[in-house]
């Protein structure tokens, strides 16, 4: 039996039982963890996580809808070495001074163990997570325009999310451990606002939290309040030193939680007592 | 010893396979799962599971293996469910019942509260209020069945088995009936790029290659971004026996329209069939001809039909009078003309393809690729949109 670190989240972020199966099993078999759920669920946090706790470099390639797979490896900067050979600044025989690496490249060169977030990869086009499964999986790459062979003294700890948008093709599920977070129920929000605002006044809490489940279970919502608008919320009661919500009067601040304009208008139906018809 | 869980998960339509197998053997010889079920149960669910339509079906099927019971609902006496189904009646026990209700040990009762779950959401939607407090049915909190179980009660923590039969991710099953944000998803995949308009993107390549023939001086060459280039017609069926799918026509008529990549979209209406004219609005004013349509877009628009395609045979084979019927033509033959007009041509069916047989969907689909409307559906429909060379 080998012996590996053991993920229990830290201090700032609290997981549970199938969350730290999901990461251990990630850490043991080396294989990427896909990380879904709904928004404000504390996905890109968990890299932050994990990477504080094994403790390791955290990388973040932040997924933009014209992210290619290739610029997180490298990217060569012909154009710098065009202007170069033009007006004769640098030594342009040197092609690896044009070789920038990428997040992924950054992280297999590295010759620590690092942690490799590549965050909301739903966001990139369709192939995107195709093009990566070599590298991924062998994590191994090579430079063509100078023949470099890089690969991983240490496979780098990778953790994916996705926003649940899109779906991802199997052959890439396949390689990937996968956990859904789950959103969260009363008692576990209480312990992440506790983290978050230690000390807070327990009736507030209770008040805020009522507050807020009440909210997201309200039917017609377009965009339900998620974890991460619930402690912004709170900070700005504190803020404002407020002491005491009441549920049945209009909600300070509202403008933290509800983040559409219709949502706006359902909950002050709601409050004015039944649903009022518009034309 | 699970390898038989694998073959059951198969069953169940989890997609595992040898890769997956190997790598939770390999997880549990480096003792992931503490050695326990509930450490196997969480190990197990995210090696296995790849995507969260799958969690359902994984905790059927850990729940019914590892109890070692088949769930089938057909094993249980009839006259218990009887019993179950109409506590009210029965609040006198006899002592006949009562010794009948001692003998059930809790595993039977539990097999009988997940099956009570699963019937109940067959019949409403999702909750599980009904099994409720007080009362004398076996499933509910201060009852007074002496066999009887307690929900709701938070006790610590739930053994791996009462995770699974909680089966939190039936919400993200994909053979149901599809939600909004589901259908912008599937509809994303019909997008296809191509390059149109103001030239104003680098173009690396071209550069290089006239700044060589330039003899080294070097020359920016543009070239215009790429833009999504899918158009498509989605023409709906309202009224009439469409109506109880109102609700479903309306999220996909939202989940259309809200999509932004795509260049075009059109949207019609019409009743029952398409008879030579169609409607953009739901109020049946303004036709459009079919042929003015026809006229107007070319064969590389994707048409969606969206309808029930359940109606009388004279209907769809006879010119009914209703509308803008031109030239008397048959329902039937208009079908057939837009799908030779266009490359690409789907029939969305919101009724299970249990019901097609006979009448005249079975017609319809022979004209159109017919698939059910839910998220599955959804995908193989915009798989034949999407697929290369035309059909013809």
């Amino acid at each position: 039996m080998s012996t590996f670190l053991r993920f229990r989240g830290t201090d700032r972020y609290l997981t549970n039982e199938a969350l730290e199966a999901s990461v251990n099993s990630a850490l043991a078999l080396e294989r990427p963890l896909l990380v879904r759920g709904e928004p404000g669920t504390g996905k890109t946090l968990l890299a932050e996580a994990i990477a504080e706790a094994l403790p390791a470099r955290l990388i973040s390639w932040n997924v933009k809808s014209t992210t290619r797979a290739q610029d997180g490896l490298y990217v060569y900067d012909t154009v710098q070495r065009l202007y170069d050979s033009r007006f004769g600044d640098g030594d342009i025989r040197d092609i690896r001074r044009y070789i920038k690496l990428g997040p992924l490249g950054q992280a297999i060169s590295a010759g620590e163990r690092t942690v490799l977030l590549i965050d909301e990869i739903d966001k990139a086009d369709l192939e995107f997570p195709n093009d990566l499964l070599h590298e991924l999986d062998r994590m191994h790459f090579s430079i063509t325009e100078t023949g470099d062979e890089i690969t991983a003294k240490q496979r780098p700890m990778v953790i994916i999310t996705s926003n649940n948008e899109k779906e991802l093709p199997d052959a890439f599920l396949r390689r990937c451990v996968f956990h859904f977070i789950d959103f969260p129920d009363r008692e576990f929000m209480k312990r992440v606002v506790a983290v978050h605002h230690p000390g807070l006044d327990d009736g507030l809490v209770d008040q805020t939290l009522q507050a807020f489940f009440d909210l997201r279970n309200m039917r017609g919502l377009r965009k339900r309040p998620s974890t991460s608008e619930l402690i912004d919320w709170i900070a700005v009661l504190k803020k404002a030193g407020i002491a005491a919500v009441k549920l049945d009067q209009a909600l300070p601040f509202l403008g933290t939680l509800l983040k559409k304009e219709q949502d706006v208008v359902a909950y002050a139906d709601r409050l004015a007592g039944g649903r009022k018809y518009r034309s | 010893m699970f390898i038989d869980f694998i073959y059951e998960l198969r069953r169940n339509k989890v997609p595992v396979g040898l890769q997956e197998a190997v790598a939770l053997t390999r997880a549990l010889a480096m003792g992931l799962h503490d050695s326990s079920l509930e450490g196997f149960y969480y190990v197990a669910r995210s090696i296995l599971v790849h995507r969260e339509s799958h969690l359902d079906p994984f905790d059927v099927t850990f729940a019914s293996y590892f109890r070692g019971v088949a769930v089938d609902a057909k094993k249980i006496h009839a006259e218990l469910l009887e019993w179950l189904r109409d506590p009210k009646l029965r609040k006198e026990l006899t002592d006949e019942e009562r010794a009948l209700l001692k003998a059930l040990d809790l595993e039977e009762v539990e097999r009988l509260l997940e099956e009570r779950l699963r019937e109940q959401t067959e019949r409403h939607d999702g909750g599980s209020r009904w099994i409720g407090t007080g009362g004398t049915s076996p499933f509910g909190r201060a009852g007074t069945n002496p066999g009887g179980i307690r929900l709701g009660a938070s006790s610590g923590g739930r053994s791996a088995i009462k995770t699974a039969d909680a089966r939190a991710y039936r919400g993200y099953r994909s053979d149901l009936v599809l939600d909004v944000r589901q259908i912008e998803i599937a509809l994303r995949k019909l997008r296809a790029f191509s390059r149109e308009g103001t030239l104003e993107e680098l173009d690396l390549e071209g550069t290089i290659d006239s700044t060589a023939k330039n003899g080294g001086e070097l020359e920016v060459v543009t070239r215009p971004p790429r833009r999504p280039n899918t158009r498509v017609i989605l023409m709906m069926d309202v009224g009439g026996s469409m109506d109880p799918y109102a609700h479903t026509m309306s999220q996909l008529f939202s989940a259309a329209k809200r999509s932004t990549h795509w260049k075009e979209l059109r949207i019609y209406y019409f009743h029952n069939c398409v008879y030579g004219a169609v409607y953009p609005t739901e109020e049946f004013r303004e036709p459009v001809k079919i042929t003015d349509l026809v006229a107007d877009c070319g064969p590389h628009y994707k048409l969606v039909l969206v309808g029930d395609a359940l109606m009388a045979p004279w209907e769809l084979l006879g010119a009914p009078s209703y509308g803008e019927s031109e030239k008397g033509a048959a329902g039937v033959s208009w079908l057939v003309y837009l799908r030779e007009h266009f490359e690409r041509s789907v029939w969305l069916n919101p009724e299970p393809p249990s019901t097609w047989g006979g009448s005249t969907v079975e017609t319809i689909g022979s004209i159109f690729p017919m698939f059910e409307l839910t998220l599955d559906g959804l995908s193989e429909a915009i798989a034949e949109l999407t697929r290369g060379s035309p059909r013809r």
